[in-house]
């Protein structure tokens, strides 16, 4: 048996290493297991010239078809929206586009101003200082000041507008319609160790430049000069409980694949909104049948994705193509309630530079605008470097029969069970989502793009796992109370997506990493009774 | 007899031929047909995971077109492609998308394009600031949040 620590966290992604190097100066023994390894950025898709092609095979983002052994299999035929995910030191922040937006203040606050879901526990005042620690420690790039969005200080400037950004700036301005710079953790500069960035223009799977902030190159290092353990290529199976239903360890794999026992008098769960609740329900035992934590039987329910509404459309000017990260500029001006739209809530829009011509080439393919024959280089010429996209980001209501629960078939290659999920678009999110493509095609339109095309939603866009364990004050409307500990379990502890009680309209990163910020505060301001 | 993980030559012939018919050469743009020696060279060497569905889509075309697709004429070869793309499902997409990625790396398209031969890193590229002065009218409106309570 290992010896024991104080502090176990399961998963070095966005929200296990912000804890981790929280906790640190406590000086406890903290020992951070992950499912996979170290990333090495020599090996990264824009090192080679076959970048574009691995975006489909070994870079994708679907866990499904990268296959990777660091990844676990995930079921989900019963969802219109895929799952994608990163599994490694870094988690997704080494495969996501960057975008750094913040839950807005009134996102905490949606069965007070609409009527709908529920309240979060906690205010956004109470993570403002996380927020502004975690823009310090991730590398923020941006422009203070936006008139819609909240308050935000970025060490750095903003990316430069670049091709693209002038043409939505001026569509945007026609329309009269607010648009402003994105926050975005790509360094502008040279930054704690990271060189600015080069535009390499293929972020999303991984920055071989290290411009942009993944947690392997910002909290990982500091944590672990700090004394804070990682082992990786450790699979956790499952959390066991002792006679006082308080957890007492974990079991896992190593990296030979041999069966070894963690004994732990914290365990911290930052697997985020598929892989926390896959752990939690793959915990059974007598004390626990349905479930560790789930005496609420809430564990799984409610995932929120954010279905992404996508149109894109080709303008005469040449637009920055690959060469250039891929987002740049966000607008709010659809973010809140308006009830003679329609729907209830609202989204941001993010919008998007361009793609690389293999991209182009396999998507115009698709959507029947690249002809067979002898008129394609004529039409290819037209749309590559042409393109200019804009999403919308529209905030899913937690519904409990969207859920998370074990495949009775599917395992991953240690046997674990592996994630189902069921999830079906509300008629509220449908209508946001025409909304969306209506206003993005009136933006389009604006900026004089033609051959315009939509994914509704994007397909292989569930990015953002949110609300499957969530924090709520009742135990028995949720999973872990308003400083992240389990109602059911006093030393467990969940710091990632899945505690969200609502979605927002925003890339969720800022705000996972924030609560794991403000959970590991509350624990060190807790420390003489944190089991009380 | 081919290898679990390779094309039999009558596949690697009707590749080939649809090549041809979705990207042809063009003395216009002074780029090759997807159907070029080297272009068919890099497919078969990087079919990789994709092996069994581009394998599942040859089959497919073949049974569209009932003989080897060099041996229709004309008109009946573009009817069995026009069926193959309307058909064929996720394996003619992967065809399609594995050849495109090979095709849209070959240093003669790609100079066709007037895109630089090599790979994004090290070199990167250079983005212009763009005007700024566009934020003006957004910055000259009042602050919009809405409030928490």
């Amino acid at each position: 048996m290992n010896d024991p620590v104080d502090v176990l966290i399961i998963g070095a992604g966005a929200s296990g290493a912000a804890v981790a190097w929280s906790l640190a100066d406590t000086k406890m023994h903290i020992l951070c297991l992950d499912q996979g390894g170290w990333m090495n950025s020599s090996e990264y898709p824009s090192t080679g010239r076959d970048w574009e092609a691995k975006f489909y095979g070994d870079w994708s983002t679907s866990p499904n078809i990268r296959g990777r052994p660091e990844d676990y299999p995930i079921n989900d035929d019963n969802s219109p929206i895929k799952v994608v995910n990163f599994n490694g030191v870094g988690g997704s922040t080494v495969m996501y586009t960057a975008h750094w937006p913040r839950l807005h203040p009134s996102d905490f606050k949606v069965k007070t101003l609409d009527g709908v879901a529920d309240d979060w526990p906690i205010d956004y005042d109470a993570l403002t200082p996380f927020f502004e620690e975690n823009d310090r420690m991730m590398g923020v790039s941006g422009l203070s000041g936006d008139p819609r969005s909240p308050l935000t200080r970025p060490p750095m400037p903003p990316q430069p507008l670049g091709l693209s950004g002038p043409l939505i700036g001026k569509a945007m301005n026609k329309l009269g319609w607010h648009w402003w710079p994105s926050d975005t953790t790509v360094a502008t500069m040279d930054y704690e160790g990271r060189a600015r960035c080069i535009n390499l223009g293929h972020c999303t799977p991984a920055c071989a430049q290290g411009a942009k902030a993944s947690t392997d190159i910002t909290y990982w290092p500091h944590a672990i000069r700090a004394g804070v353990e990682l082992k990786t290529h450790c699979r956790v199976r499952e959390i066991l409980t002792n006679e006082h239903g308080m957890a007492s360890g974990v079991v896992y794999y190593d990296k030979d694949g041999v069966e070894q026992f963690q004994p732990a008098e914290v365990v911290i769960i930052a697997c985020n909104g598929v892989g926390t609740p896959r752990l939690l329900l793959n915990s059974v035992s007598g004390r626990f049948p349905n479930g560790l934590a789930n005496s609420s039987g809430l564990v799984g329910k409610n995932l929120m994705f954010h279905p992404y509404a996508q149109i894109y459309g080709f303008v005469k000017e040449p637009t920055d193509s690959n060469r250039a990260p891929p987002t740049c500029l966000w607008s709010k001006e659809f973010y809140d309630t308006d009830l003679s739209r329609g729907f209830v809530r609202g989204y941001g829009i993010q919008f998007g530079r361009g793609a690389g011509p293999v991209f182009e080439a396999v998507a115009s393919e698709q959507k029947g605008i690249l002809p067979w024959g002898a008129d394609h280089h004529r039409v290819f010429r037209k749309l590559n470097g042409h393109r200019l996209g804009v999403s919308a980001i529209c905030e899913d209501l937690p519904e409990e029969h969207n859920r998370v629960t074990l495949d009775p078939v599917l395992k991953d290659s240690h046997g674990i069970p592996a994630p189902k999920i069921d999830y079906t678009i509300s008629e509220n999110s449908r209508k946001m989502m025409a909304h969306g493509l209506a206003r993005g095609k009136e933006i389009l339109e604006a900026a004089g793009a033609t051959d315009l095309c939509i994914n509704d939603p994007i397909p292989w866009g569930g990015w953002h796992l949110l609300g499957t364990a969530r924090m709520g004050t009742d135990p028995a409307r949720s999973v872990v109370n308003e400083w992240g500990r389990s109602h059911d379990v006093k030393n467990l502890f969940i710091v990632d997506g899945s505690v969200f009680v609502t979605s927002g309209g925003v890339n969720p990163t800022s705000t996972i990493q924030a609560i794991a910020l403000y959970v590991a505060d509350q624990m060190k301001q807790r420390l003489a009774n944190l089991f009380d | 007899m081919s290898a679990p993980n390779e094309l039999t030559s009558a596949q690697r012939d009707d590749l080939r031929i649809v090549a041809a018919m979705i990207v042809p050469a063009s003395d216009e743009y002074k780029v090759p047909g997807a159907d070029d020696p080297a272009i068919q060279a890099d497919m078969l060497a990087t079919l990789g995971r994709d092996t069994a569905l581009v394998r599942e889509a040859l089959d497919h075309l073949a049974r569209l077109s009932g003989k080897p697709l060099a041996d229709l004429d004309p008109v009946r070869r573009d009817a069995v492609a026009q069926e193959f793309r309307a058909s064929g499902g996720a394996a003619a997409a992967t065809l399609v998308r594995v050849m495109l990625q090979c095709y849209y790396r070959d240093d003669r398209v790609l100079r066709s394009l007037g895109l630089e031969l090599r790979a994004p890193f090290p070199q990167g590229y250079t983005l212009e600031q763009g005007d700024w002065s566009l934020l003006d009218p957004v910055k000259a409106k009042p602050p919009n949040l809405r409030r928490a309570t």
